[in-house]
């Protein structure tokens, strides 16, 4: 009977081909990097008006081609490259932030599916999945990409020749080993209750309203995991690694144009990342029954993007040893007793 | 801006807040009484709560404190000393400068020169005024002990020019004739106090 009603599901569904994901892959890399580019705007506006400033307002109405001034900016600087700097190293750093943070979004539900049209030619009828590629361990590949991204701030500081790379660098190991602990032991506590690693598990396990989302059974593992997110992304509380007050500009004080630009991508990619894991395995995720399940998650991660923002403008930022001893001493102590009540709580 | 805001001198620590900071924790167990309070107050919610009200305030009531500044300019003090303007007299359109010489005479960057003569009338009259507005230090002396308010400090301190020789001349300074309705009478160093009526008292001849 199972057997059956599998074939028949798997029978059902569209064929995903090589050519859907290629152009999921496009789709991706090109939303992605504009709402990157856009995300630069929104920030810059949602701070300014948080300082009670106007913020961009003269390229474009309301500031809104900033964006074109600042890409024409990046594209057409001159690329330094420090004469005493490794230059290979110094060279590919930046697109370990970048690919990663891509990589990092291929097995992440972006968008959903959809079938193109069959009147546009060559493409027409070629299925898009919403995932690139559904893995069942969706939320290891996730964590352990962005994880890998943290190679990039390390190699470009280390690289460059600079002193306050080099204290870039240093920070970036500092901030990695600490808050990557509480990530992964906070995110631990649902993935028991789901059961799997795959993003649609656990979006089909919150699927009764708001009372099933995972944030009321985990509220504890909820804050870790958003405390660890804005660690991992480098957004304020924890934006240690290039802190302009206290370190120029930390690893990537000596990069100028596109290179510069890729960081910045990379960073936002992420900051996007940890916006669409929050909101599926915390906050309901996408409502796959429901038409307008894809707005409501738009809705969720534009939220997180914007308390990112928030934080940023309300609250200062903590020195690398407080975030050790905040990581290390309450935050990790907290994961595992919320991982040990979790699995009596299942055992009883 | 009312100008007894400027004219108050009284400036004292009278309007100092003090603040309760208490004292920074020592030990191990003070420091996580702190986080833990600190923590559970909310008072990172309150500093959320603050960005977010002038969000909101910005947004809907336009409260921005952002003034573009080539297209919108700030009111500037009325003491405030910028380029020089020469006044004229409103009755007859005539200069004010009686030619007395104070200015030059106590200019301490010595960058007024000014040279007079007789007219046919018998009456003295300014026939070469220049301020050098590269050796100018703006202390306002000149406009403070002019007898007649004929020197004053206009409200013009954009300065950058092609050429200095722009501002230097005593026609450039002296109002246009046809714009003398547009006089301002000039309210900082030297002019008239707003209570002058009250300073005024009876001359004592009675010796």
């Amino acid at each position: 009977m199972e057997t059956t009603l599998a074939q028949h599901i798997v029978t059902d569904l569209p064929q995903v081909t090589a050519l859907g994901i290629i152009i999921k892959a496009i789709i991706i890399l090109a939303v992605i990097s504009a709402i990157a580019g856009f995300g630069t705007y929104i920030e810059r506006k949602v701070l300014a008006f948080m300082q009670r400033r106007l913020g961009p307002m003269h390229v474009g109405p309301f500031g809104l081609l900033q964006i074109a001034a600042d890409g024409i900016k990046l594209f057409t600087k001159e690329d330094i490259i420090p004469q005493n700097a490794n230059k290979f190293i110094f060279m590919i750093a930046p697109i370990i932030t970048a690919a990663t943070a891509f990589i990092a979004l291929s097995s992440v539900p972006v968008f959903p599916d959809f079938t193109i049209p069959e009147f546009i030619p060559l493409l027409g009828g070629v299925f898009v999945p919403s995932i690139a590629s559904d893995l069942n361990i969706g939320i290891l590949f996730v964590l352990g990409m962005m994880a890998a991204g943290l190679y990039g701030p390390l190699l470009a500081g280390m690289s460059q020749a600079n002193k306050w790379g080099i204290i870039g660098a240093a920070r970036t190991a500092v901030q990695f080993l600490s808050y990557e602990v509480v990530t992964g032991l906070s995110i631990l506590a649902p993935i028991m209750l789901v059961g799997s690693l795959s993003f649609v598990d656990f979006n089909n396990y919150q699927q009764e309203g708001v009372l099933s989302w995972m944030i009321w059974q985990q509220p504890v593992a909820f804050v870790l995991f958003l405390i660890a997110g804005f660690a991992e992304t480098n957004r304020t509380p924890f934006d240690l690694l290039e802190h302009e007050a206290e370190v120029v500009s930390g690893y990537a004080t000596e990069y100028s144009g596109m290179r510069w630009g890729m960081f910045f991508i990379g960073e936002y990619a992420n900051m996007i990342t940890i916006s669409i894991i929050a909101s599926i395995v915390f906050l309901g995720g996408y409502d796959s029954a429901s038409m307008f399940g894809w707005l409501t998650i738009m809705l969720k991660i534009a939220f997180f993007f914007f308390l990112m923002l928030w934080v940023r403008a309300a609250w200062p930022h903590v020195r690398p040893d407080q975030l050790m001893w905040l990581c290390w001493k309450v935050l990790m102590p907290l994961a595992l007793v919320n991982i040990l009540i979790t699995a009596i709580v299942m055992m009883v | 801006m009312s100008l007894e805001q400027f004219k108050n001198r009284n400036v004292g620590i009278h309007t100092y807040k003090t603040l309760d900071v208490g004292t920074p924790p020592n030990t191990g167990m003070e420091k996580f009484t702190q986080v833990v309070t600190r923590a559970v107050k909310g008072e990172l919610f309150v500093g959320l709560w603050v960005v977010m009200r002038e969000m909101i305030n910005t947004l809907v009531k336009g409260d921005v404190h952002t003034v573009k500044y080539p297209f919108e300019k700030m009111p500037i003090s009325p003491r405030y000393r910028a380029i020089h303007d020469m006044l004229r007299l409103l009755e007859s359109g005539n200069y004010r400068c009686i030619g007395c010489g104070l200015c030059e005479k106590i200019c301490i960057s010595n960058c007024i020169s000014m040279d007079t003569r007789y007219d046919e009338e018998q009456r003295k009259e300014v026939s070469e005024y220049t301020i050098n507005f590269g050796r100018c230090i703006f202390c306002g002396y000149c406009a403070e002990v002019c007898p007649e308010l004929a020197i004053v400090h206009g409200p013009r301190y954009e300065n950058a020019s092609e050429q200095r020789a722009g501002y230097s001349l005593f026609e450039d300074m002296l109002t246009p004739i046809d714009k003398l309705n547009l006089q301002q009478e000039y309210d900082g160093f030297g002019a008239v106090s707003p209570n002058a009526d009250e300073n005024i008292t009876q001359t004592p001849l009675a010796y």
